[in-house]
């Protein structure tokens, strides 16, 4: 077991990879958060805008990640920094999971709910906040969940533009040629990983309305 | 708003028609009044046009032709959510929200309109009782009631800001015939103490015969005749003759079984 060697020997720089590795998924998934959920919310709201955004959404996650990398290098303010390249390219991929489950979400609320409230002479705020976002609640937490493992993952792939984060022992290790640097990016990594999806996870459940 | 002081009647549909956007007619000259304090029952079959009426008056729909009045005004001069909240809506899925206690769904239209903790509390628990149902199950969640039950609740919630008009979508259909009886007979009760002006959409006749003081019977998309109970009984129209023809051979076979024990 000479990775958990490695890891010990190294404790200082995995706690600060691993914390940078966290800011850019924390930081994206924040951002993709209040776009992703408002867009998903007004595609509800104005249905011939849902195929164009859900649309694009789905273009942006075609691009490979290195490519979308690369093809904000150049961009001002964004490109001078290589950490909001990374954030900016981890939030376009968040978005489509956000949309499409808040989406989702509010389109399956059970019509004849979503028709009393509005024939009791809810005003459409209401409707949304008290009735429609509650019920929808889980599957957008969905959404998050999804985005934040993917964005775990993707975020290993920013250290090639030099945004840090664990991904650093990745490229490193390929380098070397050396597994033991290579699984003390990815060991890290997949625990995070591990560690969003079943806290999440747990919050979905919660969050659940029709515990039927 | 329950006296207002104009004589004329409640509700008033003035060569009405709706048509959907890809140009199907649902409705279509219709011309009706429904009197303050009647309980006015849409009667007709599935696709008759009785629920498009219905939500045409509280601008679910939108009508395409003609006019509605509510107490003498007409609905575009009406502030869409005021004209809401003064018309307590039952539908037959209920549409309780999973979400809220039984407390918190009766209190909906009280607190969005601003009423204190206090009063939405002691309003609750006087519509429990109202509507025959324990206090204790204020507290609870709508997925643990039985379903008459529920349909009591969806009662007391459109009741709860004592609006002077009850919009009924088949409020009753979805239950067992001995539960079902027992809501008419307390809806007739209700009715009685409280006088609101009523619309009542069904299919079933007996229901209509029970609850409504007139009957407007639809048929594709426009009102055949508006008559008494004892008229409809009694008409010689053949629409009206037929449809208590079929209600005659339903109940026959096992006549007395099949209905509920009444009053």
């Amino acid at each position: 077991m000479n990775v958990l060697q490695f890891i010990l020997q190294n404790h200082m720089e995995v706690i600060d990879l691993t914390t940078e590795h966290l800011w850019l998924v924390g930081a994206s998934i924040t951002l993709a958060v209040f776009i992703g959920i408002p867009l998903g919310v007004a595609i509800t709201r104005w249905p011939v805008l849902s195929k164009p955004v859900l649309g694009g959404a789905n273009i942006i996650q075609t691009v490979p990640s290195l490519a979308l990398f690369g093809f904000l290098l150049p961009a001002p303010w964004i490109g001078a920094r290589a950490d909001r390249i990374a954030i900016l390219a981890l939030m376009l991929y968040a978005l489509l999971p956000l949309i499409r489950n808040t989406y989702t979400g509010i389109r399956g609320v059970d019509p004849a709910v979503v028709e009393a409230g509005r024939g009791m002479g809810m005003t459409d705020r209401q409707l949304l906040w008290q009735v429609e976002l509650p019920l929808a609640l889980s599957v957008i937490v969905a959404g998050v969940r999804v985005a934040t493992v993917l964005s775990i993952g993707l975020a290993t792939i920013a250290a090639a533009i030099g945004a840090g984060g664990l991904g650093e022992f990745i490229f490193r290790g390929l380098a070397m040629v050396n597994n033991q640097v290579i699984l003390a990016g990815a060991i890290p990594a997949a625990a995070l990983a591990i560690l969003a999806d079943t806290s999440l996870g747990w919050l979905e459940k919660r969050l659940s309305p029709a515990k039927l | 708003m329950t006296d207002s002081p104009n004589p004329g009647p409640a509700i008033e549909f003035r060569n009405v028609g709706y048509r959907l956007d890809n140009g199907t007619t649902l409705l279509r000259d219709l011309n009706l009044e429904i009197q303050r304090g009647e309980t006015l029952v849409l009667l007709g079959r599935s696709g008759s046009g009785k629920t498009t009426t219905l939500k045409l008056i509280n601008r679910l729909h939108r009508q395409s032709t003609g006019a509605i009045l509510v107490d003498g005004r007409s609905l575009e001069e009406w502030d869409v959510i005021r004209l809401r909240r003064m018309i307590g809506y039952v539908i037959q899925e209920v549409g309780l929200f999973p979400h809220f206690t039984v407390a918190r769904n009766i209190g909906v239209v009280p607190q969005i309109e601003g009423w204190s903790s206090e009063r939405i509390q002691h309003r609750v628990t006087e519509l429990l009782e109202r509507v025959g149902l324990e206090p204790q199950l204020a507290s609870r969640y709508p997925r643990e009631l039985s379903g008459g039950q529920r349909q009591r609740v969806g009662v007391a919630r459109a009741l709860a800001a004592d609006p002077a008009f009850l919009l009924m979508d088949e409020p009753f259909g979805a239950l067992d015939p001995i539960t079902r009886s027992e809501l008419q007979r307390e809806f007739l009760a209700l009715q009685q103490r409280l006088g609101k002006t009523v619309v009542f959409v069904t299919h079933d006749l007996r229901e209509a015969l029970r609850l409504g003081t007139r009957i407007a019977l639809m048929e594709s998309g426009q009102l055949v005749v508006t008559l008494t109970p004892d008229e409809f009984v009694h008409s010689t129209h053949p629409l009206v003759a037929d449809y208590v023809d079929a209600f005659k051979t339903e109940i026959s076979p096992q006549e007395g079984e099949s209905d509920a024990p009444a009053e």
